[in-house]
Protein backbone atom coordinates (compact mmCIF):
# COMPACT_ATOMS: atom_id res chain seq x y z
CA UNK A 1 0.00 0.00 0.00
CA UNK A 2 1.34 3.41 -1.07
CA UNK A 3 2.26 5.75 1.69
CA UNK A 4 0.11 8.30 2.96
CA UNK A 5 0.39 11.67 4.59
CA UNK A 6 -3.00 13.44 6.66
CA UNK A 7 -4.09 16.56 4.18
CA UNK A 8 -5.94 19.38 5.26
CA UNK A 9 -7.65 21.96 3.11
CA UNK A 10 -9.28 24.82 4.65
CA UNK A 11 -10.60 28.23 4.15
CA UNK A 12 -11.34 31.22 6.24
CA UNK A 13 -15.11 30.09 5.25
CA UNK A 14 -14.99 25.71 6.11
CA UNK A 15 -13.14 23.03 5.91
CA UNK A 16 -12.73 21.74 2.19
CA UNK A 17 -10.96 18.58 2.79
CA UNK A 18 -9.29 16.16 5.40
CA UNK A 19 -8.02 12.97 4.75
CA UNK A 20 -4.68 10.86 4.08
CA UNK A 21 -3.43 11.35 0.44
CA UNK A 22 -0.92 9.84 -1.64
CA UNK A 23 -0.06 12.66 -3.35
CA UNK A 24 -0.99 16.86 -3.74
CA UNK A 25 0.03 18.96 -6.66
CA UNK A 26 -0.43 22.72 -6.05
CA UNK A 27 0.41 25.65 -7.85
CA UNK A 28 3.29 28.04 -5.67
CA UNK A 29 4.13 31.16 -5.98
CA UNK A 30 7.38 29.83 -7.79
CA UNK A 31 5.27 27.14 -10.07
CA UNK A 32 3.84 23.80 -9.73
CA UNK A 33 4.65 22.03 -6.91
CA UNK A 34 4.13 18.11 -6.27
CA UNK A 35 4.46 16.41 -2.61
CA UNK A 36 4.67 13.14 -1.69
CA UNK A 37 4.28 11.88 1.95
CA UNK A 38 7.43 12.77 3.76
CA UNK A 39 8.32 16.08 2.48
CA UNK A 40 10.92 18.28 3.89
CA UNK A 41 9.05 21.12 5.86
CA UNK A 42 7.98 23.61 3.77
CA UNK A 43 6.36 26.63 3.68
CA UNK A 44 5.15 28.85 0.55
CA UNK A 45 2.92 31.02 -0.82
CA UNK A 46 -0.06 29.74 -3.52
CA UNK A 47 -1.29 31.46 -6.41
CA UNK A 48 -4.74 30.85 -8.10
CA UNK A 49 -5.56 27.56 -8.97
CA UNK A 50 -5.96 23.85 -8.96
CA UNK A 51 -5.27 21.83 -5.98
CA UNK A 52 -4.76 18.05 -7.23
CA UNK A 53 -5.16 15.66 -4.57
CA UNK A 54 -4.55 11.55 -4.89
CA UNK A 55 -6.65 9.83 -1.98
CA UNK A 56 -5.35 7.18 -0.19
CA UNK A 57 -6.49 4.12 -2.08
CA UNK A 58 -5.88 6.45 -6.15
CA UNK A 59 -8.62 8.57 -6.32
CA UNK A 60 -8.22 11.67 -7.79
CA UNK A 61 -9.66 14.90 -6.85
CA UNK A 62 -9.50 18.58 -7.70
CA UNK A 63 -10.08 21.90 -5.94
CA UNK A 64 -10.10 25.16 -6.77
CA UNK A 65 -8.31 27.46 -4.60
CA UNK A 66 -7.97 31.37 -4.94
CA UNK A 67 -4.51 31.91 -3.78
CA UNK A 68 -3.11 31.11 -0.15
CA UNK A 69 -0.38 29.33 1.75
CA UNK A 70 0.50 25.83 2.23
CA UNK A 71 2.84 24.73 4.80
CA UNK A 72 4.14 20.83 4.33
CA UNK A 73 5.57 18.87 7.39
CA UNK A 74 6.89 15.08 6.59
CA UNK A 75 3.47 13.94 8.37
CA UNK A 76 1.02 16.36 7.38
CA UNK A 77 0.20 18.76 4.84
CA UNK A 78 -1.72 22.36 5.27
CA UNK A 79 -3.58 24.36 2.68
CA UNK A 80 -4.73 27.66 4.15
CA UNK A 81 -6.53 28.97 1.48
CA UNK A 82 -8.18 32.59 0.76
CA UNK A 83 -11.56 30.90 -0.91
CA UNK A 84 -11.46 26.99 -1.84
CA UNK A 85 -14.07 25.68 -3.93
CA UNK A 86 -14.61 21.94 -5.12
CA UNK A 87 -13.85 21.86 -8.55
CA UNK A 88 -17.21 20.54 -9.64
CA UNK A 89 -18.56 23.34 -8.44
CA UNK A 90 -17.02 25.65 -10.25
CA UNK A 91 -18.47 27.60 -13.27
CA UNK A 92 -16.98 27.66 -16.57
CA UNK A 93 -19.60 30.05 -18.01
CA UNK A 94 -19.26 32.76 -14.99
CA UNK A 95 -15.40 32.01 -15.40
CA UNK A 96 -15.28 32.64 -18.67
CA UNK A 97 -17.34 35.73 -18.27
CA UNK A 98 -15.55 36.97 -15.61
CA UNK A 99 -12.32 36.95 -17.77
CA UNK A 100 -13.63 38.74 -20.32
CA UNK A 101 -14.87 41.10 -17.84
CA UNK A 102 -11.25 41.70 -16.42
CA UNK A 103 -9.73 41.59 -19.94
CA UNK A 104 -12.13 44.79 -20.93
CA UNK A 105 -11.34 46.39 -17.69
CA UNK A 106 -7.79 46.15 -18.14
CA UNK A 107 -7.55 47.23 -21.98
CA UNK A 108 -9.22 50.64 -20.66
CA UNK A 109 -8.18 51.17 -17.15
CA UNK A 110 -8.77 54.34 -15.62
CA UNK A 111 -6.68 53.91 -12.46
CA UNK A 112 -3.88 52.02 -11.07
CA UNK A 113 -6.36 50.70 -8.33
CA UNK A 114 -8.64 49.38 -10.49
CA UNK A 115 -5.86 48.06 -12.71
CA UNK A 116 -4.58 45.87 -9.98
CA UNK A 117 -8.15 44.65 -9.13
CA UNK A 118 -8.61 43.62 -12.60
CA UNK A 119 -5.90 41.94 -13.11
CA UNK A 120 -6.39 39.63 -10.37
CA UNK A 121 -9.87 38.66 -11.24
CA UNK A 122 -8.18 37.71 -14.20
CA UNK A 123 -5.84 35.77 -12.92
CA UNK A 124 -8.77 34.23 -10.72
CA UNK A 125 -10.58 33.58 -13.61
CA UNK A 126 -7.69 32.05 -15.91
CA UNK A 127 -7.09 29.86 -13.21
CA UNK A 128 -10.69 28.33 -12.70
CA UNK A 129 -10.55 28.00 -15.76
CA UNK A 130 -7.15 25.78 -16.09
CA UNK A 131 -8.81 23.86 -13.28
CA UNK A 132 -11.51 22.87 -15.53
CA UNK A 133 -9.41 22.15 -18.03
CA UNK A 134 -7.07 19.71 -15.51
CA UNK A 135 -10.59 18.12 -14.44
CA UNK A 136 -11.37 17.31 -17.92
CA UNK A 137 -7.99 15.72 -18.79
CA UNK A 138 -7.40 13.80 -16.02
CA UNK A 139 -11.10 12.85 -14.40
CA UNK A 140 -12.81 12.64 -17.81
CA UNK A 141 -15.62 14.63 -16.73
CA UNK B 1 -65.06 49.48 40.98
CA UNK B 2 -61.94 51.54 41.12
CA UNK B 3 -59.87 49.02 43.98
CA UNK B 4 -56.30 48.23 42.95
CA UNK B 5 -56.10 50.75 39.80
CA UNK B 6 -52.60 51.27 39.92
CA UNK B 7 -51.79 47.56 40.81
CA UNK B 8 -53.70 46.49 37.07
CA UNK B 9 -51.61 49.10 35.47
CA UNK B 10 -48.32 47.69 36.76
CA UNK B 11 -49.79 44.39 36.29
CA UNK B 12 -50.18 45.11 32.49
CA UNK B 13 -46.94 47.44 32.43
CA UNK B 14 -45.01 44.09 33.20
CA UNK B 15 -47.29 41.74 30.99
CA UNK B 16 -45.79 43.79 28.30
CA UNK B 17 -42.14 44.15 29.32
CA UNK B 18 -42.55 40.10 29.59
CA UNK B 19 -43.56 39.96 26.36
CA UNK B 20 -40.58 41.62 24.88
CA UNK B 21 -38.07 39.88 26.71
CA UNK B 22 -39.51 36.54 25.96
CA UNK B 23 -39.66 37.76 22.40
CA UNK B 24 -35.96 38.69 22.37
CA UNK B 25 -34.99 35.48 23.65
CA UNK B 26 -36.46 33.97 20.52
CA UNK B 27 -35.07 35.93 18.49
CA UNK B 28 -31.22 35.32 20.42
CA UNK B 29 -32.10 32.02 20.07
CA UNK B 30 -31.90 31.54 16.73
CA UNK B 31 -29.53 34.34 15.79
CA UNK B 32 -27.24 31.98 18.52
CA UNK B 33 -27.72 29.02 16.11
CA UNK B 34 -26.49 30.59 13.15
CA UNK B 35 -23.50 32.65 15.40
CA UNK B 36 -22.55 28.94 16.27
CA UNK B 37 -22.98 27.53 12.92
CA UNK B 38 -20.23 30.69 11.69
CA UNK B 39 -18.09 30.26 14.38
CA UNK B 40 -17.80 26.52 13.51
CA UNK B 41 -16.85 27.10 10.26
CA UNK B 42 -14.13 29.34 10.87
CA UNK B 43 -12.78 27.38 13.28
CA UNK B 44 -11.24 24.75 11.16
CA UNK B 45 -9.22 27.66 9.33
CA UNK B 46 -8.11 29.36 12.76
CA UNK B 47 -6.86 26.30 13.92
CA UNK B 48 -4.67 25.36 10.84
CA UNK B 49 -3.18 28.40 10.93
CA UNK B 50 -2.92 28.38 14.81
CA UNK B 51 -0.83 24.80 13.96
CA UNK B 52 0.98 26.21 11.32
CA UNK B 53 2.38 29.43 13.41
CA UNK B 54 3.14 27.28 16.11
CA UNK B 55 5.30 24.99 14.01
CA UNK B 56 7.20 28.46 13.13
CA UNK B 57 7.27 29.80 16.38
CA UNK B 58 8.99 26.23 16.92
CA UNK B 59 11.48 26.21 14.56
CA UNK B 60 14.79 27.36 13.97
CA UNK B 61 14.18 29.98 10.96
CA UNK B 62 16.69 31.40 9.14
CA UNK B 63 15.50 34.72 9.23
CA UNK B 64 13.56 35.53 12.46
CA UNK B 65 10.76 37.86 11.37
CA UNK B 66 9.74 40.67 13.87
CA UNK B 67 6.98 39.15 15.13
CA UNK B 68 8.33 36.74 16.16
CA UNK B 69 10.90 38.63 18.24
CA UNK B 70 10.96 39.16 22.07
CA UNK B 71 11.66 42.31 23.02
CA UNK B 72 11.89 44.59 26.30
CA UNK B 73 8.29 45.49 27.28
CA UNK B 74 7.64 49.28 27.01
CA UNK B 75 3.85 49.66 25.91
CA UNK B 76 1.46 46.83 24.96
CA UNK B 77 -1.44 46.60 23.37
CA UNK B 78 -5.16 45.29 23.99
CA UNK B 79 -7.47 44.52 21.49
CA UNK B 80 -10.83 44.20 23.55
CA UNK B 81 -13.42 42.50 21.94
CA UNK B 82 -16.61 43.35 23.09
CA UNK B 83 -20.59 43.39 22.04
CA UNK B 84 -22.48 46.45 19.93
CA UNK B 85 -25.39 45.91 22.06
CA UNK B 86 -26.64 45.60 25.44
CA UNK B 87 -28.72 43.35 27.24
CA UNK B 88 -26.56 40.11 27.64
CA UNK B 89 -26.24 39.72 30.94
CA UNK B 90 -22.61 40.33 32.56
CA UNK B 91 -20.93 39.19 29.48
CA UNK B 92 -19.19 42.29 28.16
CA UNK B 93 -18.80 43.49 32.32
CA UNK B 94 -16.56 40.28 32.69
CA UNK B 95 -14.43 40.72 29.54
CA UNK B 96 -13.87 44.46 30.88
CA UNK B 97 -12.83 43.08 34.31
CA UNK B 98 -10.37 40.80 33.11
CA UNK B 99 -8.45 43.70 30.80
CA UNK B 100 -8.84 45.72 33.25
CA UNK B 101 -7.06 43.33 35.65
CA UNK B 102 -4.51 42.49 33.67
CA UNK B 103 -3.75 46.09 33.05
CA UNK B 104 -3.41 47.00 35.98
CA UNK B 105 -0.89 43.99 36.12
CA UNK B 106 1.07 45.99 33.49
CA UNK B 107 0.59 49.69 34.88
CA UNK B 108 2.16 48.46 37.94
CA UNK B 109 5.18 47.45 36.41
CA UNK B 110 4.94 51.34 33.95
CA UNK B 111 4.32 49.75 31.37
CA UNK B 112 1.85 51.91 29.43
CA UNK B 113 -1.21 50.47 27.38
CA UNK B 114 -2.99 51.14 24.45
CA UNK B 115 -6.11 50.10 23.58
CA UNK B 116 -7.96 48.72 20.13
CA UNK B 117 -11.60 48.39 21.00
CA UNK B 118 -13.99 46.23 18.58
CA UNK B 119 -17.66 46.74 19.56
CA UNK B 120 -19.60 49.36 20.53
CA UNK B 121 -19.85 48.59 23.92
CA UNK B 122 -16.20 48.26 24.14
CA UNK B 123 -15.64 51.63 22.57
CA UNK B 124 -17.87 53.15 25.60
CA UNK B 125 -16.52 51.61 28.34
CA UNK B 126 -13.17 52.58 27.22
CA UNK B 127 -14.38 56.18 26.55
CA UNK B 128 -15.90 56.41 30.47
CA UNK B 129 -13.23 54.63 32.17
CA UNK B 130 -10.05 56.18 30.13
CA UNK B 131 -7.35 54.59 28.12
CA UNK B 132 -5.53 55.37 25.35
CA UNK B 133 -8.07 54.35 22.60
CA UNK B 134 -5.71 54.03 19.38
CA UNK B 135 -8.37 52.32 17.48
CA UNK B 136 -12.23 51.20 17.36
CA UNK B 137 -14.63 49.52 15.23
CA UNK B 138 -18.18 49.69 16.20
CA UNK B 139 -21.31 48.15 14.61
CA UNK B 140 -19.68 44.72 13.65
CA UNK B 141 -23.30 43.02 13.14
CA UNK B 142 -24.08 39.57 13.62
CA UNK B 143 -22.02 38.24 10.27
CA UNK B 144 -18.81 40.26 10.99
CA UNK B 145 -16.56 39.80 8.00
CA UNK B 146 -13.15 39.96 8.17
CA UNK B 147 -12.77 43.33 5.86
CA UNK B 148 -14.33 45.12 8.46
CA UNK B 149 -11.64 44.48 10.99
CA UNK B 150 -8.32 44.74 8.62
CA UNK B 151 -8.39 48.39 9.54
CA UNK B 152 -8.47 48.45 13.16
CA UNK B 153 -6.27 45.20 13.23
CA UNK B 154 -3.66 46.91 10.84
CA UNK B 155 -3.35 50.35 13.36
CA UNK B 156 -2.18 48.04 15.90
CA UNK B 157 0.36 45.98 13.68
CA UNK B 158 1.47 49.04 12.09
CA UNK B 159 2.11 50.53 15.61
CA UNK B 160 3.76 47.11 16.29
CA UNK B 161 5.91 47.34 13.14
CA UNK B 162 7.51 50.55 14.24
CA UNK B 163 7.83 49.49 17.74
CA UNK B 164 5.37 51.21 19.99
CA UNK B 165 3.98 48.58 20.92
CA UNK B 166 6.11 45.61 22.53
CA UNK B 167 3.23 43.02 23.25
CA UNK B 168 -0.25 42.59 21.83
CA UNK B 169 -3.20 40.82 23.93
CA UNK B 170 -6.52 40.05 22.48
CA UNK B 171 -9.57 39.89 25.14
CA UNK B 172 -12.60 38.36 23.64
CA UNK B 173 -15.01 35.62 25.54
CA UNK B 174 -14.54 32.26 25.02
CA UNK B 175 -17.93 30.28 23.95
CA UNK B 176 -17.86 27.21 26.18
CA UNK B 177 -21.35 26.17 25.46
CA UNK B 178 -24.74 27.89 25.47
CA UNK B 179 -24.60 28.18 29.43
CA UNK B 180 -21.36 29.28 30.10
CA UNK B 181 -19.42 31.57 28.34
CA UNK B 182 -15.66 32.56 30.24
CA UNK B 183 -13.59 35.93 29.33
CA UNK B 184 -10.01 34.96 27.60
CA UNK B 185 -6.77 37.09 27.51
CA UNK B 186 -4.55 35.56 24.61
CA UNK B 187 -1.11 36.68 23.48
CA UNK B 188 -1.08 37.78 19.79
CA UNK B 189 2.25 39.08 19.65
CA UNK B 190 5.28 38.04 19.93
CA UNK B 191 4.52 34.76 18.61
CA UNK B 192 4.42 32.26 21.53
CA UNK B 193 6.25 28.75 20.73
CA UNK B 194 3.93 26.14 22.38
CA UNK B 195 4.93 23.18 20.48
CA UNK B 196 4.61 19.74 21.98
CA UNK B 197 4.40 17.91 19.08
CA UNK B 198 7.62 15.66 19.71
CA UNK B 199 8.25 15.02 16.19
CA UNK B 200 9.39 18.31 15.77
CA UNK B 201 11.85 18.09 18.81
CA UNK B 202 14.75 18.79 16.82
CA UNK B 203 17.41 21.16 15.19
CA UNK B 204 15.08 22.37 11.42
CA UNK B 205 13.40 24.72 9.36
CA UNK B 206 11.42 25.19 6.45
CA UNK B 207 12.02 25.56 3.22
CA UNK B 208 10.86 29.33 1.81
CA UNK B 209 9.48 29.80 -1.41
CA UNK B 210 9.79 32.49 -2.35
CA UNK B 211 11.78 33.92 0.31
CA UNK B 212 11.01 33.81 4.15
CA UNK B 213 10.73 37.36 4.52
CA UNK B 214 7.86 38.16 2.11
CA UNK B 215 6.40 34.80 2.77
CA UNK B 216 6.14 35.42 6.79
CA UNK B 217 5.08 39.12 6.23
CA UNK B 218 1.87 37.70 4.77
CA UNK B 219 1.80 34.76 6.28
CA UNK B 220 1.74 36.37 9.95
CA UNK B 221 -0.35 39.10 9.27
CA UNK B 222 -2.75 36.89 7.76
CA UNK B 223 -2.42 34.78 11.09
CA UNK B 224 -3.22 38.13 13.48
CA UNK B 225 -6.24 38.76 10.84
CA UNK B 226 -7.74 35.41 11.36
CA UNK B 227 -7.10 35.14 15.35
CA UNK B 228 -8.97 38.68 15.56
CA UNK B 229 -11.73 37.35 12.89
CA UNK B 230 -12.26 34.23 15.18
CA UNK B 231 -11.96 35.97 18.32
CA UNK B 232 -15.44 38.36 17.14
CA UNK B 233 -17.14 35.56 15.67
CA UNK B 234 -16.69 33.70 18.98
CA UNK B 235 -17.79 36.70 20.76
CA UNK B 236 -20.71 36.95 18.47
CA UNK B 237 -21.67 33.21 19.47
CA UNK B 238 -20.84 34.51 23.25
CA UNK B 239 -23.56 37.33 22.84
CA UNK B 240 -26.50 35.43 21.55
CA UNK B 241 -26.11 32.75 24.06
CA UNK B 242 -25.75 35.38 26.85
CA UNK B 243 -28.83 37.16 25.51
CA UNK B 244 -30.99 34.28 25.20
CA UNK B 245 -29.58 33.38 28.83
CA UNK B 246 -30.52 36.97 30.23
CA UNK B 247 -33.89 36.93 28.69
CA UNK B 248 -35.18 33.85 29.57
CA UNK B 249 -34.45 34.80 33.48
CA UNK B 250 -35.65 38.24 32.72
CA UNK B 251 -38.75 36.28 31.13
CA UNK B 252 -39.43 34.39 33.79
CA UNK B 253 -39.12 36.78 36.41
CA UNK B 254 -41.52 38.84 34.84
CA UNK B 255 -43.78 35.70 35.41
CA UNK B 256 -43.04 35.61 39.10
CA UNK B 257 -43.42 39.59 39.20
CA UNK B 258 -47.15 39.20 37.77
CA UNK B 259 -48.19 36.41 39.56
CA UNK B 260 -47.51 38.35 42.72
CA UNK B 261 -49.02 41.27 41.48
CA UNK B 262 -52.35 39.52 40.59
CA UNK B 263 -52.44 38.03 43.87
CA UNK B 264 -51.81 41.37 45.87
CA UNK B 265 -54.66 42.80 43.57
CA UNK B 266 -56.97 39.41 44.42
CA UNK B 267 -56.64 40.47 47.89
CA UNK B 268 -57.51 43.90 48.04
CA UNK B 269 -60.59 42.90 45.78
CA UNK B 270 -61.69 40.74 47.97
CA UNK B 271 -60.86 43.29 50.98
CA UNK B 272 -63.01 45.75 49.29
CA UNK B 273 -65.61 43.56 48.50
CA UNK B 274 -65.98 42.08 52.23
CA UNK B 275 -65.67 45.70 53.54
CA UNK B 276 -68.19 46.46 51.25
CA UNK B 277 -70.60 43.79 52.56
CA UNK B 278 -69.90 44.74 56.42
CA UNK B 279 -71.05 48.39 55.73
CA UNK B 280 -74.42 47.19 53.81
CA UNK B 281 -74.77 44.60 56.62
CA UNK B 282 -74.39 46.86 59.04
CA UNK B 283 -76.83 49.89 57.70
CA UNK B 284 -79.45 47.14 57.13
CA UNK B 285 -78.87 46.17 61.15
CA UNK B 286 -79.15 49.70 62.17
CA UNK B 287 -82.23 50.60 60.47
Amino acid sequence: MAMTVHCDIVSAENEIFSGLIEFVSVTGSLGDLGVYPGHAPLLTELKPGPVELRKQGGEQDIFYISGGFFEVQPHKVIILADTALHAGDLNEAAAQEAQKHAEQAMANRTSEFEYSKAATQLAEAAAQLRTLQEIRKKLGR
Amino acid sequence: MAVGKEIKTKIASVQSTRKITSAMEMVAASKMRKAQDRMESSRPYARSIRGVIQHLAGSNPEYKHLYMQERETKRVGFIVVATDRGLCGGLNVNAFKAAVKSMKEFHDQNIEIDICSLGSKSATFFKNYGGNVVAAKTHLGDAPEVADLIGAVKVVLDAYDEGKLDKVFIVSNEFVNTMTQSPNIEQVLPLKAEDDDERLNHHWDYLYEPDARELLNGLLVRYVESLVYQAVVENNACEQAARMLAMKNATDNAGDMINELEMIYNKARQAAITQEISEIVSGAAAV
